[in-house]
């Protein structure tokens, strides 16, 4: 009987082509309360989870019982909440059920004792659950926290690491459509659409003035600051619009790289400030990046340029902004971060005209938090198997 | 403006020339311009850069409801920001072109760089190697283009064969995901088709640079969706357009008075 449960919850499932089958499940719940891994130590249960499902006889369980077992015996899975404004969105909680025990916040509060077992990762979903020292006490078998999203600046990297828990975040799902927000915004601020839009709907508008121009974004200047997978991403999509592209990176990209965008290395932020029409911020916070552009590199950027965010609000000072704003230091800015967010209602940045700020919608699509979902869970399943993991990120 | 009509042409027994600041010329009776032996002239090498931003921009700001969002951000009411607030993707969507002139083209040219599967439909097919440079498919019959697009452009001039081009059976062919956005001249689409495709979320949403006339008027139904941004007919609103169109629009009016080669003449 021990046999065939074992080999109900042998489904091979594999989440994204070229993902490894994922042919080691879970477990018997004597071994799960043990927090079993599959490559400590259990070499026995792991080959005997490998053999054919013919081995055990042919014996097969009805679904509904195997569909209940499979359910209890999966890992748990610590979420925030499920459905409404900061749960995780009903579809993808759905995903996750087919690899795991899906736990709320509230479940595991409501009954600790039991649960705490359970939990061998938690889903962090725009910086909740908040990852603090007595959760991690809690979760004596946790072992892997699953970002959902890139940015782990919100996680106390160092902390986890301690508890000999690993962290995993989503470069792949996040790269495309954060690009193309940066090119919107871009887009958008050069063309003034928003205030556009306003002038289209607003009741005093009687005529549409010649005299309300906006800049040019194409063979315009782009500086890209921070030269990742996104801001490549940037600057391939840039350089349709024949812009000049200049960027800054910690490392020169390969130069069939730069040649196949176009794009010149500043070795020097300064250089590219100075020369770049717009900028465009596509950086990882850290404790490099934070407060990066500040009052001095406002200055010389030009009073023509205009200031794009997609990576972190804490890269830029802000208060350093609103005064580069007010006196047209630069032209613009576009926001799609800020700290914190939402800004406070009362923030100057919110007064300002010369400004359009988005919130937080750099993955706010459809298939992004699909992608991101399944690259989260392929990294926890990896983790927690035992195999090569995608995307882990170490403490520096 | 000022507008051509026959009392003012009547009244200016040397005129050579009207020079046209933009490339539409839908607003000028050209026979009648052309009996009086007035040669017309536009801009479209000016005005294609622009105008075809614009139309990205419009694309993108749609389908990543950035105007929504921008509201969001400022609102007096925002507490958070809810995490089930989605958009739709550009990057690897299809991208019917309808017009597949300059502007036309130079749409293609940026869409292709976000991935997108580029159709377009257009009185004459473009040379295969113009296709293959920008990844675009023709469609001989616009239906489709509408069916498979999930955003469909328009990027026609206004003629009598493109009035109304897009009315209420080419909306229902549109998938119920598509965006259309118009950067060409308001009456290629059936407005009222466009009220009610809108209404009944026959197609996902619109965003119109151009409409009949502009502005709308103040209670046009178009003005309370929620599903359509409009922008007011900021296709060649920058510094640079302006400066090379009035320079574009000197040059050719200078070639007629000259009897030099008109370099746009229509």
């Amino acid at each position: 009987m021990f046999r065939s449960k074992a080999f109900s919850l042998l489904k091979p499932i594999s989440l994204m082509s070229g993902q490894p089958n994922l042919a080691y499940k879970f477990i018997h719940p004597a071994i799960a309360s043990h927090g079993h891994r599959c490559h400590r130590g259990s070499v026995d249960y792991r080959q005997r989870y490998k053999t054919c499902p013919s081995s055990a006889g042919g014996r097969t369980i009805s679904a509904p019982q195997t569909k209940v077992m499979a359910e209890e015996e999966l890992p748990g899975v610590l979420v925030l909440d499920v459905g409404g404004t900061h749960g995780v969105l009903e579809n993808l909680a759905a995903l996750l059920k087919e690899h795991f025990r899906l736990i709320t916040m509230k479940e595991f509060l409501e009954n600790k004792k039991e649960m705490s077992k359970k939990i061998q990762s938690v889903f962090v979903l725009e910086c909740r659950p908040n990852i603090d020292q007595e959760l991690l006490e809690s979760l004596p078998n946790l072992k892997v926290i699953g970002n959902f999203g890139v940015g782990v600046d919100h996680l106390d990297l160092k902390m986890i690491s301690n508890f000999g828990v690993k962290v995993t975040n989503t470069p792949h799902a996040v790269a495309d459509p954060t690009a193309d927000i940066g090119i919107a915004l871009m887009l958008a601020s050069a063309r003034r659409l928003v205030e556009g839009c306003q002038i289209a709907v607003s009741p005093d508008t009687k005529y549409f003035a010649v005299d309300w121009l906006g800049v040019e974004v194409t063979r315009a200047t782009l500086g890209i600051i921070g030269m990742g997978s996104i801001g490549y991403k940037v600057a391939q999509r840039a350089r349709a619009f024949d812009m000049r592209i200049l960027y800054h990176n910690r490392n020169r990209r390969r130069k069939e790289e730069e040649e196949a965008v176009g794009a010149h290395y500043c070795e020097k932020m300064e250089d590219l400030l100075q020369q770049s029409d717009f900028v465009m911020l596509v950086v990882n916070l850290t404790p490099e990046t934070h407060r990066l552009i500040g009052k001095k590199e406002l200055g010389l950027m030009k009073p023509t340029a205009t200031l794009i965010n997609i990576s972190r609000g804490a890269v830029i000072d802000q208060d350093a902004l609103v005064e580069a704003l007010q006196n047209k230091v630069i032209r613009a800015a576009a926001l799609d971060v800020t700290y914190p967010e939402p800004l406070p209602r009362d923030h100057p940045l919110l007064k300002l005209n010369n400004i359009i700020i988005t919130p937080h919608i750099g993955t706010a699509t459809v298939r992004a938090s699909r992608m991101m979902a399944e690259e989260a869970i392929a990294n926890m399943l990896a983790v927690l198997n035992g195999q090569p993991i995608p995307s882990e990120v170490f403490p520096k | 403006r000022p507008n051509i009509d026959q009392e003012l042409l009547e009244s200016l027994p040397n005129l050579k020339v009207i020079g046209n600041f933009g490339v539409g010329v839908d607003h000028l009776d050209l026979k009648m311009i052309s009996n009086f032996g007035v040669k017309v002239t536009n801009t479209p090498h000016a005005v294609a850069d622009p105008t075809a931003d614009i139309g990205i921009a419009l694309m993108l700001a749609s389908a990543r409801r950035l105007v929504e969002g921008c509201q969001i951000a400022v609102s007096p009411d925002t507490k958070y920001f809810a995490v089930d607030w989605l958009g739709v993707e550009v990057t690897r969507a299809t991208l019917g072109i309808i017009g597949m002139g300059s502007i036309g083209y130079k749409v293609a040219q940026r869409a292709r760089a976000f991935d997108m599967r580029i159709l377009y439909h257009n009185r004459n097919r473009r040379r295969k190697e113009e296709e293959e440079a920008v990844g675009a498919h023709y469609c001989e019959k616009m239906e489709d283009l509408l069916q498979q697009s999930d955003f469909v452009m328009l990027v026609v001039n206004l003629t009598p064969e493109t009035h109304r081009l897009i009315g209420k059976k080419e909306l229902g062919l549109m998938k119920p995901t598509a965006t259309l956005i118009n950067i060409s001249r308001g009456a290629v689409i059936d407005q009222d088709a466009l009220v009610e495709a809108l209404q009944n979320k026959v197609i996902r949403a619109a965003a119109l640079d151009v409409t009949y006339p502009e502005p709308l008027p103040r209670d046009h139904p178009l003005l309370k969706l929620n599903n359509i941004i409009i922008t007011p007919h900021i296709g060649t609103a920058t510094v640079r357009a302006s400066r090379m169109m009035a320079e574009e629009a000197i040059a050719n009016m200078l070639a007629v008075l000259n009897g030099q080669p008109i370099p746009s003449e229509v």
